[in-house]
């Protein structure tokens, strides 16, 4: 197969397959947590029951254009993931990412509703806290591969870890934020069970809400591609090892989610910014100096 | 060709009389129309033949060069008497001094200082062309515009003002002048002239009410230009003194050289010190934000067309020189450090217009940082921001004066379900805004060459000031374009005239084309402009991504149409959002604590306590001044 090939082959598993990968890791997600929590847990298949229930329900809507919104954000994020999966440019997956999450904001801030209203504003600054971060990123991987294209950056030696230590524990940071665990799940939490009254999606019943958490599985098997493009290299063992390191940064996450008390935007807006400035912008300061 | 430019500088300059002798106002209208028509026809037939003539750069004079010397001489010393009765009679008299000691310094070398040899006066070249056609198109098309607005501007809303519309109308095309008289010379002494003609006429514009703030910001905007004005005047001095030459593209020749003399940075430091001012940059940001109590067509002027226009030109034509070197140093540091600090100010105000102001200075930051780093890529997106800036801009000032002619307000919150009220005003909004910050349109193309070229350039402190920017631009914008999708429920009537519309529409036809379009803008405009200045030309963005892009407006504009048809049938049953259950029959209201239907506001976030202007602005100003003072001690101290 020619290289052009397997780019396409690969884009085309993300779109059929991302939604699976992701609803499994949500319900190990639910089971390692209830066992945090002493609790039996449901199965790990309760995601899709979830799904197929919220498809089943009475479309209900407080503005009738809320639907092409939501739908929107979808193909937009989508469309994200495929250019991420078929090795275009970094910058560019991160600039449609935030343009597909706009259209998030505008469905939800759209129905004039005190909650979703309030979840929107959340949104809004969980974006500015975690937006640096993420064009640092690439920024980072462009330092350390000469490229943003990430068909050239999985073609690398060696790991970029190994260069972008600072980076990536700023971006394991931010992720706790995108996958809305707490203590940064200001603006919704990641749970699809809990549907009434929940932030920037309060206003999203049935359907609208299924596809927004479809969508949502689909940002984070992207936001985890990103995660494993730090290990991956040209020897393809390694992918035994990224996915290993995918892994364990998931269950990080799970891990932050159970030990920790949801907190103030301030503070996130703190602890967030600071992190990009010290870990990443430290590690990015020594590779501007060594690396000329 | 020498003819043209003639009569495209000198025009506008003579067709300034006719509003302001013509008192009716319909035949004023008329008029306005007609020699806007003209204005903008002649700039772009100019351009056009420049670059169908083979797009080289070209060195000519004017017929009666010696003629117009001797105009400028005597312009200069008019300017002066001007601000010198203006000040006075203001009682500002101070500030009339900076405005003496310039003219003095700069006369005084004419005449009395060493001969300097005869250069041709004017340069046409592709960054010519395109600030041209700037002006020319964008210019004239708020001037077209300002007629209609002024009218509602005086008959509906503000009846208590002297109705001084013939005195606007004539400053616009001052101003048209002044501004293609600046971007064509290559004289020193002749930009001189420009550049003070357009600190004045700004200022004029700015107190045009003549109200107590109108009149302080106007000799704010005034002391600061000047300021820029004698940094001109001492480059000039320096040039003609020591370096035996008049001619800005000597000057920068001269620093550009393998053996430049050591103080051969001295009259670029000074000249970008200048631009610095009228960029609005910090520590001069107060004049700009201080210019929108002037009516919205003299803010679309002078941010997106012109003056602040006039200060990146400036600082474009010396990138070359200021690659590497303590004069770039000072230019990037403050245009990177006005970007970040412009739009976390920007965060904290509601004031529709003040938004626009601190995001002009923003991406004005921005630009002036890409022309300070002096790369062949930051040059190419510093054009491109230019250019995208000043169509949405303009576009963005015309819509929210439209708006506030209509609904009274210009405060974002005040622009609640705008979608519902007038679809039209919220869709030109949309788009301006969207063109702002929005991938894949045409600003974020340029911030992501930006951010690129400071990668290529290894400048850590640039990236975070782009990066940590780009997030909080995010912010301001997204609030306000979440605020304009909604529900409101008050309906009004749209007292929008037909030539606003006009004037709007084309600008956003524009900008949705130069989206489009923008490979090819690259390719026959921008990349002849940076090979013109590095000599080789080579693409910043490559051509796949830039496919990628065009597909993803493409995209953009098809995907929410497609979704549209897609659920039109879905079969929604309406409900009522929720409301805790005390919801009072609609989405804007609910039942209060004693069960009385009350109105439910939602309002953005401003988050004064961490962004606002009290708590940042000093600092700013404080922090950007160290940077200029320490910068100009290093490289005038270091030329001795």
């Amino acid at each position: 197969m020619t290289d052009l090939q397997i780019r396409i082959l690969v884009a085309v598993c993300y779109v059929v397959l991302a939604p699976f990968i992701a609803g499994l890791l949500d319900g190990f997600d639910r089971k390692i947590s209830a066992r945090m929590q002493g609790r039996k847990g449901p199965s790990i298949f309760q995601p899709f029951y979830d799904i197929k229930k919220l498809f089943g329900k009475q479309f209900l809507s407080a503005y009738r254009l809320q639907l092409v919104l939501v739908l929107t954000y979808m193909i937009l994020v989508v469309m994200t993931g495929v250019l991420f999966y078929a090795g275009l440019d970094l910058l560019l997956c991160f600039f449609s990412l935030s343009t597909a999450v706009m259209f998030l904001i505008l469905a939800s801030s759209a129905t004039h509703s005190p909650f979703s209203s309030q979840g929107t504003h959340r949104e809004m600054m969980q974006m500015m806290a975690y937006e640096p971060m993420v064009l640092l990123t690439a920024v980072g991987f462009y330092l350390a591969c000469d490229t943003f294209s990430v068909n050239e950056i999985i073609k690398s030696d060696i790991p970029a870890i190994c260069y972008l230590p600072g980076f990536f524990v700023g971006f394991v940071f931010i992720l706790t934020i995108k996958f809305r665990k707490s203590p940064f799940d200001l603006s919704t939490s990641h749970h699809a069970h809990q549907e009434v009254v929940k932030g920037v999606t309060t206003e999203m019943v049935g359907k609208e809400y299924a596809m927004t958490t479809i969508t949502e599985w689909y940002e984070v098997v992207f936001l985890l591609g990103v995660v494993g493009l730090f290990f991956i290299t040209s020897n393809p063992w390694s992918i035994l090892w990224t996915v290993a390191a995918i892994l364990a940064v998931y269950f990080l996450e799970i891990l932050i989610d159970n030990v920790s008390a949801r907190v103030k935007w301030q503070l996130m807006l703190k602890l967030a910014w600071s992190v990009t400035i010290i870990a990443g912008g430290l590690n990015l300061f020594i590779l501007t100096l060594i690396n000329r | 060709m020498d003819k043209l430019v003639t009569i495209l500088i000198c025009l506008p300059f003579v067709m300034a009389v006719l509003p302001a002798i013509i008192k009716n106002s319909k035949a004023r209208a008329a008029v306005v129309y007609l020699c806007g028509a003209i204005v903008m026809a002649l700039s772009v037939f100019t351009a056009v033949k420049w670059a169908m003539a083979g797009g080289k750069a070209m060195d000519f004079n004017l017929p009666y060069t010696e003629v117009f010397d001797k105009i400028i001489l005597v312009g200069d010393f008019l300017l002066m008497f001007l601000i010198i009765y203006l000040s006075f009679k203001w009682k500002k008299g101070i500030i009339s001094f900076l405005s003496i000691i310039q003219t003095l310094l700069v006369a005084g070398i004419e005449l009395f200082g060493p001969e300097v040899e005869e250069k041709a006066v004017i340069h046409m070249d592709w960054l010519t062309f395109i600030m041209i056609l700037i002006i020319g198109i964008i210019g004239v098309a708020i001037g077209i515009y300002a007629v209609g607005y002024m009218h509602g501007y005086h008959i509906h809303h503000h009846k208590e003002l002297t109705d001084r519309r013939s005195f606007f109308l004539a400053m616009i095309f001052v101003f048209y002048g002044a501004m293609f008289g600046l971007v064509l010379s290559q004289s020193l002494i002749w930009l001189y002239f420009f550049w003070e003609i357009t600190s004045v006429t700004s200022f004029l514009l700015i107190g045009y009410t003549r109200s107590e703030e109108a009149i302080n910001n106007s000799f704010k905007a005034l002391w600061m230009n000047l300021l820029g004005g004698l940094g001109i005047a001492v480059a000039i001095a320096y040039a003609i003194t020591v370096q035996g030459t008049a001619n800005l593209y000597d000057v920068i020749s001269l620093a550009g050289a393998h053996n430049a003399a050591r103080g051969a940075l001295i009259p670029i430091a000074m000249l970008a010190f200048a631009a610095l001012t009228k960029s609005a940059q910090f520590p001069f940001s107060g004049w700009l934000l201080g210019a929108m109590v002037a009516p919205t067509p003299s803010s679309a002027l002078l941010h997106s067309a012109t003056m602040v226009k006039a200060g990146v030109y400036l600082l474009l034509r010396l990138a070359v020189v200021m690659n590497n070197n303590y004069v770039g140093q000072m230019v990037y540091l403050v245009g990177g450090f006005t970007f970040l600090a412009a739009s976390c100010l920007a965060i904290t105000v509601s004031d529709g217009k003040k938004v626009l102001a601190y995001s002009t200075i923003s991406n004005l930051g921005l630009i002036v940082a890409c022309a300070g780093a002096g790369y062949q890529e930051t040059v190419w997106a510093a054009v491109f921001l230019i250019i995208f800036h000043a169509v949405s801009k303009s576009m963005l000032f015309q819509c929210v004066g439209a708006i506030e002619n209509t609904t009274g307000s210009r405060d974002i919150e005040d622009m609640q379900g705008l979608i519902m009220r007038f679809p039209k005003l919220a869709f030109i909004l949309m788009i301006g805004i969207a063109g702002m910050f929005l991938a894949p349109f045409g600003m974020l193309v340029s911030k992501w060459a930006a951010l690129k070229a400071f990668v290529d350039a290894r400048s850590a402190l640039m990236i975070l000031f782009v990066v940590f920017g780009s997030a909080t631009t995010m912010f301001y914008w997204t609030k306000w374009f979440a605020k304009i999708l909604g529900v409101n429920p008050n309906k009004s009537r749209d007292l929008t005239k037909p030539n606003e519309y006009i004037s709007m529409f084309f600008h956003a036809i524009l900008l949705v084309a130069l989206c489009v379009c923008f490979p090819l803008v690259s390719k026959y405009v921008v990349l002849p402009l940076t090979g013109e200045m590095y000599g080789n030309a080579s693409a910043v963005i490559s051509q796949g991504n830039i496919i990628v892009m065009v597909i993803m407006i493409v995209a953009l504009l098809v995907i929410p149409t497609f979704c549209y048809l897609l659920t039109r049938n879905a079969g929604v049953k309406e409900v009522m959002a929720y409301m805790g259950g005390d919801n009072a029959g609609d989405n804007v209201r609910f039942l209060d604590s004693v069960g009385e239907p009350k109105e439910l506001q939602v309002s953005n976030w401003y988050m004064e306590d961490v962004f606002g202007e009290k708590k940042l602005f000093t600092p700013s100003v404080i922090i950007s001044t160290l940077i200029i003072l320490v910068l100009l001690c290093t490289i005038v101290g270091g030329a001795f």
